[in-house]
């Protein structure tokens, strides 16, 4: 069977499985960025219990696997009591991992931008979360978009680990096609073109696509 | 431990100086960079320091403008203590929020600008009134206009920084600060970061604002010809303590003090 015969035979499968890692990809999006934001800024608190927290965070989602975090979030957390369906434990994983990557990115981002601009808001008698909020933060996002670019390509190949908990999304379903037909090249094939297709034709350019709207913002382009 | 008692919880009596720095130390570990520092500046008074670098000129601003702690003695703005806060009719040290009401009396420029990249000319000055005095937009931008249009920036007011000349962006600088109304305004090199040819356009806004407006200023500069026009008063700081202070006349033309003579004639030579 061709790779054509393959996709006229199964385009609504993939196209659903598609639908779901795009689902995971924007969800885990959302919340690596949340976490992100909270992480990166508690690393810069002054107080060392707050520190403490954000460190301790970024230690293990960063330094742990997240196949293994997602088995405990999936599978170890309902001995404690809390229980995910596997859509939402196969998200609140990748994000959570991605967050903590995300939470160095932020706090760069916060410490790139030069002194003097604290300053001048201080000098406004801002109180700190507005300086932070209006002058800080806005320029921050212009320093860490490039490599936020990248960390939401790894995010997205990163969802392909939630079919092992059984999601239905784009590798499940190619794994699915694969142990009925055994047409893997075909089936894995397809897959990694679609994941690629993602990556380069739909993230990367909406990530150029924000850079230009925000260096806009600033004056620079 | 310092004895607070020794400093009044206000200052009283006619003629309160706008701004005192009474027994002011600052060190940074072991450098003190201000020794004992005493100095007055009267209500609408101009009073310029100048000194060799390292003397702890620029210190003196940032102090005032709490971008710097100190380590011992007391600064009072229009007779109310900015560093300390009075507790049980003792002075302690000031919370982040005394600062933050007592600062909003003080005005600073900066060597670098500072300006917000993301915010053109306008927001730049709009900023402060909006989101710290509580203004409605409409206000603000009518009072930040009429600063622009005072430095001479009217015209570029929807300019992004990154489209301003150095110069256009020090004025725009300068009507950032004025637009909180402050009653003390600090300028702190303002001119070192310039190209030669627009300190001018700086140095007019700032003596217009001396010729039209009762301000008090505090300056730290290089242009000492800019200076010795402008300033009640000259400030010639040396080693963390003042030297020698005097009119600009007396202090330019005949000064005292071995070291305010050399220091002189080494910035004539220079050019």
């Amino acid at each position: 069977m061709s790779l054509w015969e393959f996709i006229a035979t199964y385009w609504p499968d993939f196209l659903k499985g598609t639908g779901v890692t795009a689902a995971q990809f924007i969800l885990a999006t959302m919340l690596a960025i949340g976490i992100a934001l909270v992480a990166g800024l508690m690393k810069l608190s002054r107080n060392a219990v707050v520190r403490g927290v954000s460190v301790t965070y970024i230690e293990i989602f960063r330094g742990t696997s997240l196949l293994v975090q997602l088995y405990w979030i999936f599978f170890v957390l309902p001995l404690f009591g809390v229980t995910l369906d596997k859509f939402t434990a196969g998200f609140v994983a990748v994000g959570m991992n991605l967050g903590a990557y995300g939470a160095e990115l932020v706090r760069g981002g916060i410490q790139s931008v030069p002194k003097g601009q604290w300053e001048a808001a201080y000098a406004l008698s801002m109180s700190p979360a507005k300086r932070m909020w209006r002058i800080i933060l806005p320029q921050a996002l212009v320093n860490m978009l490039p490599p936020w670019g990248n960390l939401l390509i790894e995010l997205l190949k990163n969802t392909a680990l939630v079919s092992l908990i059984s999601v239905t999304d784009l590798m499940f379903v190619a794994k699915q096609i694969n142990g009925s037909t055994f047409l893997s090249a075909q089936a894995f094939g397809l897959a990694l073109i679609v994941y690629y297709v993602f990556a380069r034709f739909i993230v990367t350019p909406f990530m150029r696509w924000l850079e230009g709207v925000m260096r806009r913002k600033l004056g620079r382009a | 431990m310092e004895d607070m008692s020794q400093y009044p919880l206000e200052l009283t009596g006619d003629n309160i100086p706008m701004v005192r720095f009474m027994n002011v130390t600052k060190r940074y570990g072991k450098l003190t960079v201000l020794d004992r520092l005493d100095l007055d500046v009267a209500t609408g008074e101009m009073v310029t320091v100048i000194g060799p670098s390292g003397s702890g000129k620029t210190t003196v601003l940032r102090m005032l403008m709490t971008l710097e702690t100190i380590n011992e003695g007391v600064i009072y703005v229009d007779g109310k203590p900015l560093t300390h806060m009075e507790k049980n009719g003792a002075l302690v040290p000031a919370s982040p929020k005394h600062l933050r009401m007592m600062r909003s009396q003080i005005g600073m420029c900066f060597q670098h600008f500072n300006l917000f990249p993301h915010m053109t000319a306008l927001e730049n000055c709009m900023e402060g009134p909006v989101q710290v005095l509580g203004m409605s937009k409409q206000e603000a931008r009518k009072r930040s206009e009429d600063l622009l249009d005072l430095v001479g920036m009217i015209e570029k007011k929807d300019q992004h920084p990154s489209r301003l000349s150095g110069g256009q962006q020090q004025r725009v600088a300068i009507a950032r600060a004025l637009a909180m109304r402050p009653k003390v305004m600090l300028f702190d090199e303002v001119t070192s970061a310039l190209d030669p040819e627009v300190i001018g356009e700086v140095t007019n806004v700032i003596r217009d604002l001396v010729d039209k407006h009762n301000l008090t200023m505090l300056m730290v500069t290089h242009q000492m010809g800019f200076a010795k026009d402008i300033s009640d008063r000259i400030c010639f700081f040396f080693d963390g303590s003042i030297e020698e202070q005097g009119a600009p006349d007396a202090l330019f033309g005949n000064p005292q003090r071995e070291r305010t003579q050399q220091f002189l004639s080494a910035v004539k030579e220079a050019g």
